[in-house]
């Protein structure tokens, strides 16, 4: 095969894929993922959305074939080994389990292990955000709105709540983690590069929810430490 | 005209081998007026108050569900005109906030288990053979306790005081600190009454599916509707008690500061999720199942073919109502609950959907089999293929954990739930509406309207929620009201809301479909769809009595139409003047006695009405009225008893040419007693999920141990195992009530039953003097908690003992007939086994503090 046909079919499907990647950015987009976590849920979110449209257009394909199907025939043990072993309980279980194998690597991966990740408190309060973490020498600064993380490097962040349940979300670096009152819950990320990634609260809590955002600030750990002022009055 | 498919005697539902001959023929139009003066409504308002029949409240409860669905389908529309643009105007947030919330709570408690509920009611007695369901007046009773509730909590949004702490109604925002108004208390109380229709609902169906069958249909052979409601009522008994306890417990923390969910005193927010969930996964379950049954039922006959694989689709059923209670946590996933334990409920989750592919599966297979011909109810049927099964999918994705933590609380989730409850629900029943309409109303549709309305909510549905899944993974959480900085949701969001107004103006014309048929369709003929199942071996519409005589093994389908209005079949027209209807035994379907069924009576709404003043006086903060309404409820509810029973013996009726059944009042195995044992099963549940929540605070909560307790004093132990001797003596004075009935001693036993359950009710009211202020610490709120359920059963059983009492001096109990003893046994069981596990709990708490 010459090349030439490759890029000719290569260069319409890029065009066609700017403006559908274009639809899957913004600034909280789960599919632009900017750290580990969040790049590896949107990895097994496409793999996902190949195998479920492949199984949607197979069974909306049988049932086309079922309706045209004409059978005088009452279904018979032949029929019912066809339809309830094979298809409902053997593919069903084969994807399943392929799926949930998947699922659980990943999300092992993902999970808070004990070595000496740096630490950052996230605490929720309506409808603000306080964090504290390491300053100039080391020092834990306590800041409202925005969380300062080196950006490369993983970080784990403690998050707990003043009132009611709130939960942390960074859409472009991971999953969410809910913030409980009488628990604590500790939960890791890591930006890949230097960046202001938008923060949220994620979970109902009244009045002030649609209102309840924040900012992660990732610098980079090399260059001069940033000024780890608050958002104007709390908010980002 | 095509050929029943029908052939062989392998796919009958009732077993023709076992023969009962016919009764000889008699002229049609003479039982019919028979029957019907016994069975019909009264005229008029007065009907409305007091009609008990089957017929008559699922199609109210219908009706009523589906006006509950067009409010919070208008509540739906203000939802996504706000939502349409960023900076959205409509609504401001404290209003936008009452209103997903009532949308929420009005379609799961008000439309989705009413609807079912109204379904399994009004079709459950015709497909199964038989008359009425077993208790004529709980149908009644639940509707109105239904009626009332609905009412009082959407008047709450006219008055600005709606729920607004989302249907989840997660504590601490719903407690008295962050919702100090009237607000939660309109949810907890509120939807607590409505429940009550729910929990009466699922006694009576699975009552009715286990001992109302037409004689000699085995349980493993009835009809697949049959299975499904089963395997839909023992969800509800065993999936509501979790949520009527959560709500109770929730309710007294709000009135009287009792801290089961405040971590300052060793409760925990998370134990209100756990009883949530353990509702509200099965929930889920509970509203597909019973569309289920419906597709499982459409499908075949619409396909001309019988369906493929029953054994599997029954084992699907089993295995659907168990896995659902192992799967709630998956709505929990980022609570902190560690990666391994989420994995167990991942796999659950991913799990459940295998008996749901093998309900697919075998749809398809059997259309596949068969010949299908497209009429209009089929279209609703692939409305639901298509939608149901991508929502499935997404289920699949949601189940796996770390997608979850991304999706969880985005609109990714509410375009899932909207794919599963649309696709899985509403389909299917815009399918049966369609299907059995002509069974209803006698009438034939409207040609076009039902296609142009099919087609309007398919694509507006579809349009609405299939870009909502984008939305979400583009960052949208749910239960916001403005997105000012996200200008790229606009115009998703905008999309959604067009369609949405599309899908509302496809629903109203289903609607305005219904009625036209209702009013203007040409009259229908018999047996429409040339179905096997019994429903169709009727007049149509309906008449008011289902059979002019009972089905059995010479009637076993449609087909025996007339000869069942001729009366060849079982215990032919009404010669006592009393609706009578065959018992049979749970397995074989051998018919076992005759039940006479309650008339027409008003006794079902003052009960719901007596019910509903104690849940008005809550509600207005009147807690020291309240304990009137209970008052007013026991009153009533003794009432219910005094209509029961006969002074007399009366002879075996004659049900066919040689077979002579005992009436009800002179069996043991009644539908009573079947009845009370069902009701026990979902109150060992709630009991159940109190003995979790102790358990779960113990371990989880922070704030343990509590301080000291007084508790462990020597006088308390005594006076509790006092107790329990005089429950257990109880015990035995019940047992030989029952056994010396005959003779003068069997009166003395009940009033020492009498006095032995009152001096045990007056000890645990003494071990209340002793306990640890409630509100002092969650460990003695528990413990309040379980000796108020002590004390409500000591009310009961004492209720049930003075029952049986009085039975007794009235001549109601005899040598044949028994009285209310049967079930006062089974209560005072129930009495001292959990006060005796109660006892040992707190024994534990003290030993191992």
């Amino acid at each position: 095969m010459s090349p030439l046909p490759k890029s000719c079919l290569y260069k319409p499907a890029a065009l066609l894929a700017v403006p559908l990647l274009a639809a899957c950015d913004g600034p909280l987009s789960t599919l632009t993922p900017a750290g580990p976590a969040a790049v590896q849920i949107a990895r097994l979110w496409w793999a996902m959305l190949i195998g479920s449209g492949l199984i949607t257009l197979l069974v909306m394909a049988m049932l086309w074939r079922a309706l045209r199907h004409q059978s005088h025939d009452h279904p018979g043990p032949a029929a019912e080994r066809r339809w309830i072993i094979g298809w409902g309980l053997g593919f069903s279980l084969t994807v399943l389990t392929v799926l949930l194998g998947f699922g659980l690597w990943i999300g092992e991966r993902m999970i808070v292990r004990n070595d000496a990740t740096p630490l950052v408190e996230a605490r929720a309060g309506r409808w603000a955000w306080e964090f504290v973490q390491p300053g100039p020498g080391g020092a834990p600064v306590t800041t409202q709105g925005i969380l300062y993380v080196p950006a490369g490097q993983p970080f784990d962040v403690a998050i707990t709540s003043f009132d009611v349940i709130h939960s942390f979300w960074v859409p472009r670096l991971g999953g969410k983690m809910d913030a409980i009152p009488g628990h604590r819950n500790v939960h890791r990320l890591m930006a890949a590069e230097p960046g202001i990634y938008e923060g949220l609260c994620a979970e109902f809590c009244g009045l002030g929810h649609s209102f309840m955002n924040f900012r992660v600030i990732a610098y980079d750990p090399a260059g001069p430490l940033p000024a780890f002022t608050d958002a104007p009055e709390g908010r980002p | 005209m095509t050929p029943r498919p029908q052939d062989d005697t392998q796919n009958d539902a009732i077993d023709v081998t076992a023969d009962i001959p016919a009764n000889p023929p008699q002229r049609a139009l003479r039982l019919h007026r028979e029957l019907d003066e016994v069975w019909r409504d009264l005229p008029g308002w007065r009907g409305f108050f007091t009609s008990v029949n089957h017929s008559t409240i699922g199609k109210r409860f219908m009706a009523t569900a589906f006006v509950f669905f067009a409010i919070g389908g208008v509540l739906a529309m203000m939802i996504r005109a706000q939502l349409a643009t960023r900076d959205g105007a409509f609504l401001d947030t404290e209003l936008y906030n009452q209103i997903f919330t009532m949308h929420g709570s009005i379609m799961m408690f008000l439309f989705a288990i009413p609807m079912l509920e109204g379904l399994a009611l009004w079709l459950l007695p015709k497909i199964l053979g038989t008359r009425d369901m077993a208790y004529p007046r709980l149908s009644a009773l639940g509707y109105f306790c239904y009626l009332f509730g609905g009412i009082v909590i959407v008047l709450s949004l006219l008055f600005g005081v709606a729920p607004n702490g989302g249907w989840f109604m997660y504590v601490p925002l719903t407690d008295k600190t962050y919702s100090p108004g009237i607000n939660a208390d309109v949810w907890l109380l509120g939807v607590t009454f409505v429940e009550i229709s729910a929990m009466a609902a699922a006694i009576e169906i699975t009552v009715t599916i286990l001992r109302c069958r037409a004689a000699h249909m085995p349980l493993t052979r009835m009809p697949l509707m049959g299975w499904y409601l089963l395997g839909t009522a023992v969800m509800m008994l065993v999936g509501f008690p979790p949520l009527i306890l959560g709500s109770i417990l929730l309710e007294v923390q709000r009135a009287f500061d009792w801290p089961f969910f405040d971590v300052a005193r060793g409760g925990s927010p998370l134990l209100w999720q756990h009883l949530f969930w353990l509702f509200g996964h099965p929930e889920v379950y509970i509203i597909f199942l019973p569309a289920a049954g419906a597709l499982s039922t459409i499908i075949p006959i619409l396909s001309r073919t019988t369906i493929l694989g029953y054994g599997a689709l029954v084992a699907a059923v089993i295995g659907l109502v168990f896995l659902s209670f192992g799967l709630w946590v998956h709505h929990m996933f980022t609570v902190g609950i560690p990666h391994m334990a989420l994995s167990f409920f991942s796999a659950a989750s991913a799990l459940v959907a295998v008996p749901t592919a093998v309900q697919v599966f075998a749809w398809i297979g059997t259309m596949w089999e068969g010949r299908v011909q497209f009429r209009l109810p089929m279209l609703y049927i692939m409305g639901f293929f298509a939608t149901f099964v991508m929502g499935g999918l997404t289920g699949v994705m949601l189940a796996m954990v770390p997608f979850n933590w991304q999706a969880h609380d985005t609109h990714f989730v509410v375009a899932h739930l909207h794919y599963v409850l649309i696709g899985g629900f509403v389909f299917p029943m815009l399918a049966a509406i369609a299907y059995w309409m002509p069974l209803i109303c006698g009438r034939w549709r409207v040609r076009g309207l039902g296609e142009a309305a099919f087609w309007m909510i398919f694509i507006g549905f579809h349009g609405t929620f299939f870009i909502m899944h984008l939305t979400g993974l583009l960052g949208m959480r749910r239960r916001i009201a403005v997105y000012p900085e996200n200008a790229e949701w606009e115009w998703l969001n905008l999309v959604s809301s067009g369609f949405g107004m599309v899908q509302a103006a496809g629903f109203a014309l289903f609607a305005f479909d219904v009625v036209m048929q209702w009013m203007f369709g040409r009259r229908s003929w018999r047996n429409p769809w040339q179905a096997p199942t019994l429903e169709w071996a009727m007049p149509l519409p309906a008449p008011s009595y289902n059979f002019a005589s009972l089905p059995g093994p010479r009637q076993p389908d449609a087909g025996a139409l007339l000869a069942l209005a001729r009366g060849e079949g079982l215990l032919a027209g009404a010669p006592r003047g009393w609706r009578e209807t065959l018992a049979v035994e749970p397995g074989s379907g051998k018919p076992q006695h005759v039940a006479v069924l309650a008339t027409n009576t008003a006794l079902p709404v003052a009960t719901a009405a007596a019910i509903g003043s104690f849940f008005g006086l809550m509600l207005a903060g009147l807690y020291w009225l309240a304990p009137l309404g209970i008052i007013a409820t026991m009153v009533v509810v003794w009432r219910w008893g005094a209509l029961m029973g006969t002074e007399r013996d009366h002879p075996p009726v004659q049900v066919a040419p040689d077979m002579a059944l005992p009436l009800h009042w002179q069996v043991r195995t009644t539908l009573g007693q079947t009845g009370t044992m069902v009701l026990l099963v979902a109150d060992a549940t709630l009991y159940g999920s109190l003995l979790f929540g102790v358990g779960f605070l113990t371990v989880v909560a922070p704030g343990w141990p509590p301080p000291d307790s007084g508790v462990g004093t020597g006088w308390m132990l005594l006076l509790a195992l006092a107790a329990l001797a005089l429950m257990a003596a109880g015990a035995i004075a019940a047992r030989l009530a029952e056994s010396r009935r005959a003779q003068a001693g069997g009166r003395v036993w009940t009033r020492i039953g009498l006095v032995l359950a009152g001096l045990a009710l007056v000890m645990l009211v003494g071990l209340g003097w002793g306990l640890d202020d409630p509100t002092r610490h969650a460990r003695d709120a528990l413990r309040g908690a379980i000796l108020g359920f002590a004390v409500v059963h000591g009310v009961i059983v004492l209720m049930l003992a003075l029952r049986s009492h009085v039975d007794a001096r009235r001549g109601r109990i005899g040598l044949e007939r028994r009285g209310a003893v049967p079930a006062w046994q089974l209560f005072q069981v129930f009495w001292l086994g959990t006060t005796a596990a109660s006892l040992a709990v707190v024994v534990a708490q003290e030993v191992l503090a």
